[in-house]
């Protein structure tokens, strides 16, 4: 059980029933799909850069608690933040979730996501964990592809 | 009786523990647990008996020729076939429908024509039909679903035609449960002369097959889910259909005579079955087969029947609850949806309780859009599931209510 709520923290809990930024971006300068085909995640991304900044990020879509409440706090997390950054944040992110060491400043920088820390038990929800992130990858790369986790 | 206690000695899997808890094995649908026969009759095969068959005239060739087709006789008797010549092996039933697909159709289908299937089936019995058709201009036309995971048959009459040259239908939903009136069906389509393939995927495991009283044409099924290994399943055919279709794959095996000119066939079945076979996994479902057959298909039915009747009622119960399929004649398969709780947490939450189910659409993505949902969580029975582990299966459930809030 103690695995358990390791996973499914308070927070993730909360944002899984109230996920924030969870709309349509009218104005945006990069969007993607992501879909997970084996469990039916889809979530859709928009963002608004301008000049390297991401001034608002917002997703909709379904899919399980880890997923939705991942998507949410990856959207607060990165508002603000410059797309120089973002494929670090990745990185960080994808070990955190994945069980590799993260030294004390990379915790540091991942913030509130450090709750996705309990993941790491559990190897065959890394993909619901990591959907927003590729998807995330796909828009700023402009890529027209969906991003698939599997 | 059916001593269920004793059964479940049979399956050595049955007595692990996971995350510390006792496993509760409900992910029969997806496939099955191996009891100690299957186990033996493998490994006293490669310890006693093994070589290639068919070919060699030394000892072990004949010994291990003798025991497949002694597998072969085994699966003519236990769905009734009238010929052992009707009993192809192949990989599993996606491999059967693949055969059809491409021995028998392909040569008769043109463009214009219609390959009847309905809604409910598994991809397996979608896809190669999908492929073929569109490769010959031929279209692909659906038997709907009704709310209750019954098929609509009163569309059946209107979609029967001239155009359409094989009606391919599941015996048994695998994600649903529901049990096909299949011989109404066959009966429809063969007023039509239109020939039917069965997915016996699901079937084969629970309720009693006879072949010769459903008068299907074609009926597929695989080993892993009655109890064998997997990589082998079998393809019965009426020995017409088998005798006027052309070999599936080329290769050794699956000749009389060979020139660079010109190839003689074998006979059937071993016109289908190109190199060397899946020699003991033909072994291991003959020795599934007996087993199943020891126990008693009917008794089986019967056990399962009763389970599934104790795990709907207890499920009901719960709150926010809501059950996907409720037809009336169903296969031991529960297949629910919970308020606010997508399936895929609740799998990880019952698995942390040692139960195994399966979350997700289950290879059948038509039913969920039928139904607007992306994914159920599928409880599937057998004859080594007991009451108690349904209880425990409904306090994990509302263990996951708690959890999720």
């Amino acid at each position: 059980m103690s695995e358990l709520r390791e996973l499914y923290q308070e927070v993730i809990l909360d944002h899984n029933k109230n996920p924030r930024n969870f709309k349509k971006l009218e104005v945006h300068s990069h969007h993607a799909n992501g879909h997970n085909p084996l469990c039916g995640d889809k979530l859709e991304l928009f963002l608004d850069v301008t000049d390297g900044v991401i001034n608002d990020i917002a997703f909709v879509g379904s899919g399980c608690a880890i997923s939705t409440s991942s998507a949410s706090l990856m959207t607060q997390f990165l508002k603000g933040k410059t797309v120089a950054d973002t494929r670090h944040y990745f990185e960080n992110f994808h070990d955190l979730v994945t069980g590799k060491e993260l030294d004390e400043e990379q915790m540091l920088n991942l913030g509130k996501l450090a709750v996705f820390a309990g993941v790491q038990e559990f190897p065959a929800r890394v993909k619901c964990a990591s959907l927003s992130w590729h998807t995330l990858m796909n828009a700023l790369d402009s890529s027209a592809t969906v991003a698939e986790t599997e | 009786m059916f001593d269920v206690q004793k059964i479940r000695r049979d399956f050595p899997i049955l007595s692990t523990l996971v995350h510390g808890k006792p496993l509760v094995y409900a992910d029969n649908a997806a496939s099955t647990q191996k009891p100690q026969q299957v186990i033996d009759a493998i490994s006293d095969l490669y310890t006693t008996s093994y070589s290639n068959i068919h070919r060699g005239v030394h000892f072990l060739s004949q010994k291990s020729t003798t025991m497949y087709e002694g597998a072969r006789a085994t699966v003519q008797n236990f769905i009734n076939a009238e010929k052992v010549e009707e009993i192809v092996f192949v990989r599993g039933a996606t491999e059967g429908v693949n055969l059809v697909a491409y021995s028998f159709l392909e040569p008769i289908l043109n463009s214009g024509d219609e390959i009847l299937i309905s809604e409910m089936e598994h991809h397996s019995n979608i896809i190669p039909w999908q492929i073929l058709a569109q490769r010959k201009g031929a279209s692909l036309k659906i038997i709907p679903l009704l709310d209750n995971g019954d098929l609509d048959l009163s569309k059946l009459p209107d979609l029967l035609n001239e155009r359409v040259k094989l009606l391919a239908v599941t015996h048994m939903s695998n994600s649903l449960g529901t049990i096909n009136d299949v011989s109404a069906i066959i009966e429809q389509a063969h007023s039509q002369h239109i020939p039917v393939l069965l997915d016996g995927a699901q079937s084969i495991a629970h309720i009693p097959i006879d072949v010769q009283a459903l008068d299907c044409d074609f009926f597929v099924f695989s080993g892993h889910k009655i109890y064998g290994p997997t990589g082998i399943g079998a393809l019965y055919a009426k020995e017409k259909h088998l005798l006027a279709m052309d070999p599936y794959q080329g290769g050794g095996d699956m000749i009389l005579s060979v020139s660079f000119e010109k190839t003689d066939y074998n006979d059937i079945p071993y016109k289908f079955e190109a190199g060397t076979p899946n020699i003991s996994g033909a072994i291991g479902l003959g020795a599934a087969l007996d087993y199943v057959s020891a126990l008693g298909i009917s008794a089986i039915d019967n056990y399962e029947r009763d389970l599934l009747d104790y795990a709907t009622t207890a499920l009901s119960k719960i709150e926010g609850l809501r059950l996907i399929g409720t037809a009336e004649d169903k296969g031991s398969i529960v297949s629910f949806v919970l308020d606010g709780v997508h399936p895929h947490d609740v799998g990880t939450i019952l698995d942390m309780e040692g139960i195994a189910v399966r979350t997700g659409h289950h290879c059948t993505q038509p039913v969920m859009e039928c139904y607007n949902i992306p994914a159920t969580t599928r409880i599937s029975l057998t004859f080594y599931n007991t009451k108690s582990e349904i209880d425990v299966i409904v306090a994990a459930v509302k263990k996951v209510k708690e959890l999720m809030g």
